[in-house]
């Protein structure tokens, strides 16, 4: 089996429109939640959310390109770009028939299905434009990416709710890993902070409606965010013999089903999914330094992950740290694994871990170190990053320094 | 503004075209327009003159929408205006 490690770096969230932005705000532990711009307001009872503001894509994309782009495809083209950028592979020749890209989103084009419900329900309209169907379809990023960067091999999109982006990054490692292919561009994005993807998210009345307090004992509920994270994975021979800049490598990881329920989580399918990325990257359980947590702010959720790293770990949970960077770029949905992992890049490169911010008091359920407020120098050598859908669908990445 | 004037203001936007590059005898071929293009300036031209186009995109020859160049697109809508609005 090949090695695996990462090469190009992109994102775009709420707390940067860069890696190197993003990853200054976690080292601040800066927020970028704050009152949502969209309209109708007033109509919802959740107002917050990490949306990216100040993001002009008329002034990337051209008219026809914007005829055709979702939101979360704008984000996808946006982070791919500075990831590829940075890996400086051109997809050529035999490269490129064999790269593609596999990508995670939650929801596809939200923005697109609320803007023409409105249209047809709302104004009555009985005509809607052309592209609303290339434009919403869940593969639109990935295909847009496969278009402007030549990937011509295996290309697709996952859709796992939360755990959308792990899910992916996991086929595209496991791609590299068995050979397929030299290297595959993966992560996902989401972009759901409209009226309707706000108001369905309220409707489910496990969101806060003033912050994302990741395991403290005041917290009250998730946050939407939005945005992108992509990658390029690459076989480590061949980032290694064109001398390209190595960010980590990716270890292992594993999947699980909790079986039982559409909404809560499990402790059980969290572990086995922990244990199993541990054990798909023959690292021991003492080995692991940080844990990107899921980390959502819900009550249900971080009691649970809590319960699951202390039984997967035993007295090990109490040595590692473990932070959800949810508090400041809020919840990405489909694309918050992929945005997470810079947090786990982080750790492992620059020996900066950052901090769940928002945190307020103890509970005595979510006893572990979870990095409070403010950044923490630490080396790192090997981290997890743990995604737990809706649907029970868990997937863990564990990412080792090179 | 005429019928012809803003047909030719949608097609030459969708061309990426100035208005005056757009002529009554040239074809969306010769414009660079694609199928996907023309799709999108069959809705535009609906949304401005508030007419339903019979185009089907699977087959154009096969539609009662002759499209084959800004001249005949012009009459064709001149003459569905004329049935619409009546």
């Amino acid at each position: 089996m090949k090695r695996v490690v990462i090469t190009g770096a992109g994102t775009i969230n709420a707390i940067g429109k860069t890696v190197p932005e993003t990853l200054e705000a976690m080292r601040e532990g800066r927020c970028g939640i704050a009152e949502v711009e969209t309209r109708d307001l007033d109509r919802l009872g959740v107002r917050i959310g990490g949306q990216v503001k100040g993001f002009e894509p008329e002034a990337m994309f051209n008219r026809q390109q914007m005829a055709l782009y979702d939101r979360f495809t704008q984000f996808t083209l946006t982070a791919a770009r500075e990831a590829i950028a940075q890996s400086g592979l051109e997809f050529r020749g035999e490269l490129a028939a064999r790269a593609g890209v596999v990508l995670g989103t939650a929801g596809g084009g939200v923005h697109t299905w609320d803007e023409n419900y409105r249209t047809v329900y709302e104004e009555g309209k009985n005509r809607v434009h052309p592209f609303v169907v290339p434009k919403l379809m869940n593969n639109a990023a990935a295909s847009h990416v496969s278009m402007a960067y030549n990937l011509k091999g295996p290309s697709f999109t996952v859709s796992t709710a939360c755990a959308s982006s792990n899910h992916a990054m996991a086929q595209a490692f496991q791609m590299v890993r068995l050979g397929m292919s030299e290297a595959m561009v993966t992560g996902g994005s989401e972009s759901m902070l409209c009226f309707g993807g706000i108001k369905a998210w309220e409707g489910l009345r496990v969101m806060s409606k003033d912050g994302c307090r990741p395991f403290s004992a005041t917290r009250n509920g998730m946050v939407q965010g939005e945005g992108a994270g992509v990658f390029v994975f690459e076989e480590y021979e061949h980032a290694k013999a064109r001398g390209a800049e190595i960010l980590a490598e990716v270890a292992g990881f594993a999947m699980t089903s909790d079986a039982s329920d559409i909404v809560m989580p499990s402790a059980q399918g969290a572990a086995r999914a922990m244990e199993g990325a541990l054990a798909d990257a023959k690292l021991p359980k003492e080995a692991v330094g940080y844990i990107n947590a899921h980390g959502t702010g819900t009550a249900a959720n971080d009691k649970t992950e809590c319960a699951a790293v202390a039984d997967v770990f035993g007295t090990h949970a109490d040595d590692l740290m473990i932070s959800s960077t949810k508090s400041m770029h809020g919840h990405l949905i489909g694309g918050t694994g992929a945005v997470e992992l810079l947090a786990c890049i982080m750790a492992l490169r620059d020996s900066v871990i950052a901090p769940t911010i928002g945190y307020e008091e103890f509970d005595p359920e979510c006893a572990l170190d979870v990095v409070p407020n403010e950044a923490r120098e630490a080396r790192v050598d090997v981290a997890l990053s743990n995604a737990f859908a809706f649907g029970g669908l868990n997937a863990v990445l564990a990412l080792k320094r090179v | 503004m005429t019928v012809r004037d803003k047909v030719i203001e949608i097609i030459a936007e969708q061309a990426m075209l100035e208005t005056s590059d757009v002529t009554m005898e040239s074809t969306p071929e010769d414009l660079g327009i694609d199928s996907l293009g023309l799709v999108e300036s069959i809705f535009a031209i609906e949304e401005a003159f508030d007419i339903s186009i019979p185009f089907n995109a699977n087959d154009p020859s096969e539609s009662d929408f002759d499209i084959s160049s800004v001249g005949r697109i012009v009459a064709g809508i001149e003459k569905l205006i004329a049935e619409q609005k009546s």
